[in-house]
C-alpha cells in the first residue's frame, strides 16, 4: 500500500497536475503536494500523488557508499574463496 | 541506481552486518514495521541471509489493508449491499478482504450499485461527476504514505461542492502502534525499520520516542534490498554504541521534517481519534477521521454507520498475532491448507504487504504442500 515508485516529471500543467515517466509509460500525476516542481525533477510517486522530491545529491552519496561496500566485498571474498578452498583440501 | 540491487552490495552490506552481530551477546530481532519493507525482505530472500548473518526479522503491523477491523469493511460491504444507486469505489486489495458478510468482490450489490477499484482517491471524483444520480462513496485506507492524498481528495470535493460524494475512512497512523507494541512487552524488540515513504510525509521526529523513552534504536529506510540492509546496519551500530536513535538511512527521500505540504493539509482536514487495529486493539490517537466542518463529506456521518469497536476477525485467523509479531505466518493453522493466496481466509493473505500473503508468495515449496 506504502508503494512509491521513483518516476521522472515529464509534464505540468496548471492547477498542479501533469505527467511522470515511469519505465517508458505516461503516468497521470498530481504535484499538489509539493513545492517548486520542474520537469526533469525525480519524484516519488504514490497514489496517483507525487509525495516527495528526489535529492539527488543524498542519492548520489548513498549510491558512492554503495560501491564501497561492494569494494571491500570484492576483496573479502577473495579471501573467503581461498579458505574454501583450504577447507576442501582439508576435508 | 543499480546499486540498490547489485549482488556485491548485498553481500558486501551483510559481511558489515554479520561483523556487527558477531560482537553482541545474542541476535538482535528487529521489526520492520512496513508492509513494503516485508515484501523486499522476502523477494529477495534476506529473511534467510540476515539470519545467518545473525539478524532476526519479524513483520510489524505495516499493512493498512490488514490492519482494518472487519467492523469497517462490513460497513462498506453493507453501504452497496443495502442502499440502491451506489457506488463504493476503493483500492484492489480491499475489495478481496473476507468478513463475516463476505467481502465487497463476492457480495452481490443492490440494484444500481456497485464497487469500482481506484488506483487514486481522485479518480473516485471524477467518478461522481459522471454519476451525479448516485452516491459515490469513497473507502479510503492508508497510512500517513495515502492520507495527504486522501485529505486532498477531501478538500476538492468539498470546495467544489461534490454533493453526491464522500469518504469512509480508514486512516491510521503509524507511531501509536509502535508505542502498543513495545508497552504490550509480548515481544522484545531490539530495532525499529522504520518505514521509508510513512516517513517522507512524516519525518523522523515523531519516533523520537521510541529512542528516548525507550532506548530503542531505529533507522528510516526505503525499499530496496541495499536500502534495507543500510538500515539494518545502522540500528546495529546504535545497538553496539548503546545509544538509541532514529537514524534517517533514505535521505534522498526522507527529509527531517517531513513534508510540510502533505502534513499541512491533513491537519487542515483531519484530526486524530482513538482507533481499533486489528490485533492490537484500541490505540490512543491512532487514527484520524474527518474534521466536523467538513462532515457533509463523511460517510460515518451522512449514512448515519454504526461502526463498533473491536476486529470481528474470523474464528481461528490468527492475523491478529501475525500483525504483532507474535507469530510467524507458518504457525497459523490455516495457513497454506486453508487460506492461501487463491482463497484468502485472513486480511494478511490477502494484501501484497500482508506478512501471510508475502510468506507464500516467496517460498516456493509451499505450493506443493496444496
Ligand atoms: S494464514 Fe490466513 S488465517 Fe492465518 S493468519 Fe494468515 S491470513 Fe490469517
Amino acid at each position: 500500500m506504502c508503494l512509491g515508485i521513483p518516476a521522472r516529471v515529464v509534464q505540468i500543467d496548471e492547477s498542479d497536475l501533469g505527467k511522470v515517466d515511469y519505465l517508458g509509460t505516461r503516468v497521470k500525476t498530481n504535484f499538489a503536494l509539493l513545492e517548486n516542481i520542474k520537469v526533469g525533477d525525480w519524484v516519488i510517486v504514490h497514489a496517483g500523488f507525487a509525495i516527495s522530491k528526489l535529492n539527488e545529491e543524498e542519492a548520489r552519496e548513498t549510491f558512492s557508499l554503495l560501491r564501497e561496500m561492494a569494494e571491500k566485498e570484492a576483496a573479502v571474498d577473495d579471501n573467503k574463496g581461498n579458505k574454501k578452498q583450504n577447507k576442501r583440501k582439508n576435508g | 541506481m543499480k546499486e540498490l540491487r547489485d549482488k556485491k552490495v548485498i553481500r558486501g552490506l551483510l559481511y558489515e552486518i554479520e561483523n556487527r552481530t558477531q560482537a553482541l551477546s545474542s541476535s538482535p530481532r528487529i521489526m520492520e514495521v512496513c508492509g513494503t519493507h516485508t515484501m523486499t525482505v522476502h523477494k529477495y530472500g534476506l529473511k534467510n541471509m540476515l539470519e545467518k548473518a545473525g539478524v532476526e526479522m519479524v513483520s510489524g503491523p505495516g499493512c493498512p489493508v490488514c490492519i482494518t477491523p472487519n467492523e469497517i469493511h462490513e460497513a462498506a460491504i453493507e453501504l452497496v449491499t443495502e442502499n440502491e444507486n451506489f457506488i463504493l469505489t476503493t483500492f484492489g486489495d480491499m475489495t478481496r478482504v473476507p468478513t463475516r458478510k463476505s467481502s465487497l468482490q463476492k457480495a452481490v450489490p443492490a440494484a444500481g450499485s456497485m464497487v469500482k477499484i481506484v488506483y487514486s482517491p481522485r479518480e473516485s471524483l471524477e467518478i461522481a461527476r459522471s454519476n451525479p444520480e448516485k452516491q459515490v462513496v469513497f473507502f479510503g485506507v492508508g497510512f500517513e504514505t495515502t492520507i495527504p492524498a486522501i485529505a486532498l481528495t477531501l478538500r476538492e470535493a468539498f470546495e467544489k461542492n461534490l454533493a453526491n460524494f464522500s469518504i469512509l475512512s480508514a486512516l491510521w497512523i503509524i507511531p501509536p502502534p509502535l508505542r502498543a507494541i513495545v508497552e504490550a512487552k509480548e515481544i522484545a524488540i531490539d530495532g525499529f525499520l522504520y518505514p521509508g515513504h510513512v516517513s517522507a510525509i512524516i519525518g523522523e521526529k515523531p519516533y523520537q520516542f521510541i529512542a528516548e523513552e525507550y532506548g530503542i534504536p531505529g533507522a528510516i529506510a526505503g525499499f530496496e534490498p541495499s536500502d534495507i540492509l543500510l538500515g539494518i546496519s545502522s540500528i546495529l551500530d546504535q545497538i553496539k554504541e548503546g545509544k538509541a536513535t532514529v537514524a534517517n538511512e533514505y535521505s534522498r527521500v526522507v527529509r527531517a521534517s517531513g513534508n510540510p505540504k502533505a502534513l499541512a493539509v491533513m491537519e487542515e482536514m483531519l484530526e486524530t481519534k482513538d482507533s481499533y487495529w486489528r490485533g492490537l486493539g484500541l490505540i490512543p490517537q491512532s487514527g484520524l477521521k474527518i474534521k466536523k466542518r467538513y462532515s457533509a463529506c463523511d460517510a460515518e456521518i451522512r449514512f448515519n454507520l454504526s461502526i463498533k469497536g473491536g476486529s470481528g476477525d474470523l474464528p481461528g485467523c490468527r492475523c491478529g498475532d501475525v500483525l504483532q509479531g507474535l507469530i510467524s505466518p507458518p504457525q497459523c493453522p490455516l495457513f497454506v491448507e486453508k487460506c492461501n493466496p487463491d482463497s484468502p481466509y485472513g486480511p494478511c493473505m490477502v494484501s501484497f504487504e500482508g506478512a501471510c500473503f508475502v510468506y507464500y508468495k516467496f517460498n516456493p515449496t509451499l505450493k506443493n504442500k496444496l
